[in-house]
């Protein structure tokens, strides 16, 4: 039976200090942590599915207003971020096989340069919001009625919502994960890790993929949606 | 059966990540062009590869059970249902349905115009 | 069977087992056990049921007079906590977060749960949703309806719609971590021998609600983000002040809402696999046609959602394509209720408590099915949606459906989980009065609603008095019915019979150990060699 796992007895020792009482084998405590953590990033898909459904309902009805809003999408800053998240991504795969071939030196080094790469994430997009918050683009709070285009102003306040309910919820994903990046870091540096026992830098980085892959698709939607009208301020 | 580590190459991370970049640069590319509702549907096209790409090999999918494969397979499918019907709806709302009458000979012709 | 030796009773009764294995409040409130989890949830639920109940009580006191004894305010609010309290924090946890979170794992030869912490984190995460909407109770509720409609509860209702819709956001965690854990424990934690085909249908029950609550309740968490954004910044997606679609949160709204009427009722079918299959002696006919149609059901539970919005305003088109996806999807749901039929048949009936509450459960879940069908044709449901017909539909089938089987569960495992039995007269008799009382309660309402009466209002035309008149009284009623369990079970604990390893004389791993089970549950792996539900032929049963 394929899901039934059963001790084999090869493995080290050093799983007895990692292995839970309820588990017969190491093996079958990996399997069992690697499907939770798919189960649970299925949750997130459903969960940021919401605000894709609701994107794609409203961009069909109101493409020119959508289309309008890229005027103030500012697309390097968006293409950068999405190329510091792309280098997030390699150096986190280059982490989990760190710790798998139990190398502490450079486990640390990748844990480090993902948190980097996280941060400075976090840094351009706090200077988005900034720019947002100075052109008056915060829809109910701060908004300045949309002058360049009034004909468009209340459908493209449905996408400000709509871009800051999904780069927000993207932003506070990422600050989870430095978050637990934190985590590893300290668990790396007491040498937790190592060949026989990743599992944690293994399901993080699950974690931190998934993340990148919502930037993925939010980059060509939020951000690209006009581009090609060349709008561009005064 | 259980799963054996597969350690990935560095190599093959690195090609990735270039593969990555230049998507993301290809996409923009695409996107300064008017091409209508092609414009739409080649960023889409593109993000579901990097998408896949990330999958595939940064989260290691290839080389692990068919489960876990079911499991990503399912979450994609189960966003599709919510999207794709919620669009449905909105898509034929303006469909017209005009009814017609039993027959001429009740009088009134027609019962919508 | 299992490799398990059977010991005499009066061992047992001096063993040490989970419940008496520690003490104090922190052995309680720190625990990783399953089984001590599962029995913080019973405490939790019973609590909150009896305020949804209790709320109930009132609506119904005030529909005696057709001018209503409270005003529209109030019976409005009452009415849309009795929803939120009873759908969100009493019927979609109640049989997975505790009958099966005790049960699954021992059922499938496990120690415990995949991510015992995880467990307890629920539970903690249940509590914490029910204090803020409880605090949301005692500052005078929300008026909304448990459907939370936008515009009205984004813009214009003066409740408290913000703490109701984050108790119940914090309560759909709970909901996704408990389903996570049952599919990763039933995936791997079973033990040699176990294949998927000899799993117990309650397990096969609680897998399938386990898909619907982690691919559905995110759905709900984004869509109470959502209206609560709204609320706070006076704009957004479900305003059509500003060309947002309130439609847009119906369908969000129900993408969830309806596989959760699935999660409220899969569990209890899982029980009256399991309780008929016993008290008719016999194996459960078809068991892979109800194995497949639990999966059936938890699929196309997701693809039906409109059927709640043909006459709000979505297209037409869509509402035909939903209509006869409806009607699907109630196939599965018939398949189980034949093949339970068919496994009494040539059995040996015996007609204890829990059978008992099986029987309500398949009369009374069929009518509700029934007349589901009534509510998915779209021609028919133009006269009847909105009104008390619709409300006696989902009671027929949350309330003589899963409540029942809830009830027939706890009456069940009740000697296993606490190691003593309850008196067999007085809990005939409260199934009884259970059953009047629900059918005096809700049947004139099928009635009312065909006759037109429309539901959330607070006040009625005069001759709708007598029938509701008689649904009052019968709501009096069922409340003793539910009232009096509650009273001999706390009794057993102390003062009932001590329980044997298997009283029923049933087939199934959990039967094989104590009662109450050790923290553990088993001494040593089982292996499992037969099939579930091996009664055997008929000659060989004892009396």
């Amino acid at each position: 039976m394929a899901d039934i796992v059963v001790s084999e007895g090869h493995e080290p020792a050093l799983e007895g200090t990692h292995l839970k009482h309820h588990f017969a084998t190491a093996a079958q405590q990996m399997d069992a942590d690697t499907l939770g953590m798919w189960t649970f990033l299925i949750t997130e898909v459903l969960f940021f599915g919401g605000m894709f459904a609701s994107y794609a309902v409203y961009r069909n009805l109101y493409l020119d207003a959508f289309a309008s809003t890229s005027l103030y999408m500012n697309v390097v800053l968006g293409g950068t971020n999405t190329a510091v998240l792309i280098c997030s991504s390699l150096t986190m795969a280059l982490a989990v096989r760190a710790a798998q071939l139990s190398n502490r030196k450079h486990l640390q080094l990748f844990l480090i340069l993902t948190m980097i790469f996280g941060a400075a994430f976090l840094v351009i997009k706090g200077f988005e919001y900034h720019d947002k918050w100075v052109e008056g683009l915060i829809p109910g709070i701060h908004w300045f009625g949309y002058p360049e285009f009034p004909q468009y102003a209340y459908h493209a306040e449905i996408l400000f919502f709509l871009y800051f309910c999904m780069t927000g919820m993207h932003a506070l994903h990422m600050v989870v994960g430095l978050g637990l990046l934190s985590y590893l870091l300290i668990q790396a540096r007491r040498n937790i890790f190592g060949a026989s026992y990743y599992t944690p830098v293994e399901m993080i980085g699950l974690y931190w993929h998934f993340v990148d892959i919502v930037w993925i698709f939010l980059f060509p939607l939020l951000y690209l949606i006009g581009y090609h009208l060349h709008l561009h301020h005064k | 059966m259980t799963v054996h580590a597969h350690i990935p190459k560095v190599g093959t991370l690195v090609a990735v990540w270039a593969a990555l970049l230049v998507a993301t640069g290809l996409t923009s590319t695409v996107a300064y062009f008017d091409l209508g509702w092609l414009n739409i549907v080649i960023a889409l096209l593109i993000a579901v590869v990097k998408a896949s790409l990330v999958v595939w090999i940064f989260m290691g999918v290839r080389h692990t059970t068919n489960l876990t494969k079911l499991f990503v397979v399912a979450g994609l499918v189960w966003l599709s249902i919510m999207v794709l019907i919620t669009y449905s709806d909105y898509s034929t709302r303006s469909w017209n349905y005009q009814p017609q009458p039993w027959s001429h000979a009740a009088g009134n012709g027609p019962a919508a115009k | 069977m299992a490799t398990l030796v059977h010991r005499s009773p009066e061992v047992e009764a001096q063993e040490v087992n989970y419940l008496n294995v520690e003490h104090g409040w922190k052995s309680w409130l720190l625990t990783t056990d399953h089984k001590r989890i599962a029995m913080l949830y019973v405490i939790s639920i019973t609590l909150m049921f009896f305020v949804g109940g209790l709320m109930a009580v009132l609506f119904r006191i005030n529909l005696l007079e057709p001018e209503g004894l409270f005003s529209a305010e109030t019976y409005n609010r009452l009415f849309s906590m009795h929803g939120i309290v009873m759908v969100f924090f009493f019927l979609v946890p109640s049989i997975p977060a505790t009958l099966a979170n005790f049960l699954i794992p021992i059922m499938i030869g496990a120690k415990d749960l995949a991510f015992p912490r995880v467990n307890l984190l629920s539970w903690y995460i249940y509590v914490l949703g029910a204090i803020l909407t409880l605090y949301a109770v005692v500052r005078g509720g929300v008026d909304t309806g448990w459907t939370f409609y936008a515009p009205y509860s984004s813009t214009y209702s003066n409740s408290y719609v913000l703490a109701a819709a984050f108790g119940v956001f914090t309560a759909g965690f709970s909901s996704i971590l408990t389903g996570l854990n049952f599919i990763v424990t039933v995936h791997k934690m079973r033990a040699p021998g176990m294949t998927w085909s000899r799993l117990p249908l309650f397990v096969w029950s609680n897998y399938a609600t386990g898909l619907i609550q982690v691919l559905g309740t995110p759905v709900l968490a984004i869509t109470l983000l959502l209206l609560a954004f709204e609320r706070i910044a006076h704009v957004g997606i479900f305003d059509p002040n500003i060309g947002g679609d309130p439609i847009l949160f119906q369908h969000l709204f129900w993408f969830y809402s309806h596989p959760a009427v699935y999660i409220m009722i899969l569990p209890g079918m899982g029980v009256i696999s399991e309780i008929v299959s016993c008290f008719s002696r016999k194996r459960v006919f078809g068991y892979n046609f109800v194995a497949f149609s639990s999966m059936a059901i938890a699929v196309l539970s997701f693809v039906v959602w409109g059927h709640h919005m043909f006459l709000t305003g979505e297209s037409m088109y869509t509402g035909l394509a939903f209509s006869l996806l409806s009607f699907m999807v109630a196939v599965p749901s018939a398949i189980k209720v034949f093949n339970w039929t068919a496994t009494m048949y040539k059995g040996s009936v015996q007609f204890d408590t829990p059978m008992l509450y099986a029987f309500g459960f398949i009369g009374l879940f069929t009518i509700g099915g029934l007349t589901g069908l009534h509510l998915a044709t779209l021609g028919t449901d133009v006269a009847t949606h909105g009104t008390y017909f619709v409300v006696a539909h989902f009671h027929y089938v949350m309330v003589g459906g899963m409540v029942m089987a809830f009830m027939g569960g706890l009456h069940f495992w009740w000697p296993k989980m606490t190691g003593r039995l309850y008196p067999e007269a007085w809990s005939k008799f409260a199934a009884l009065i259970v059953f009047i009382g629900f059918n005096l309660t809700f049947f004139p309402q099928f009635i009312l609603g065909y006759l037109g009466m429309p539901r959330r209002y607070h006040a009625y035309p005069p001759e709708f008095q007598a029938l509701n008149v008689l649904s009052t009284a019968g709501a009096s009623i069922l409340g003793v019915g539910y009232i009096i369990p509650m009273v001999y079970f706390i009794w057993s604990l102390k003062s009932g019979p001590k329980a044997g390893n298997n009283p029923w004389g049933a087939a199934g791993l959990e039967w094989q150990i104590p009662s109450p089970p050790t923290t553990f549950n088993f001494d040593e792996t089982p292996i499992v060699t037969e099939e579930a539900y091996n009664y055997g032929p008929l000659e060989e049963v004892v009396g």
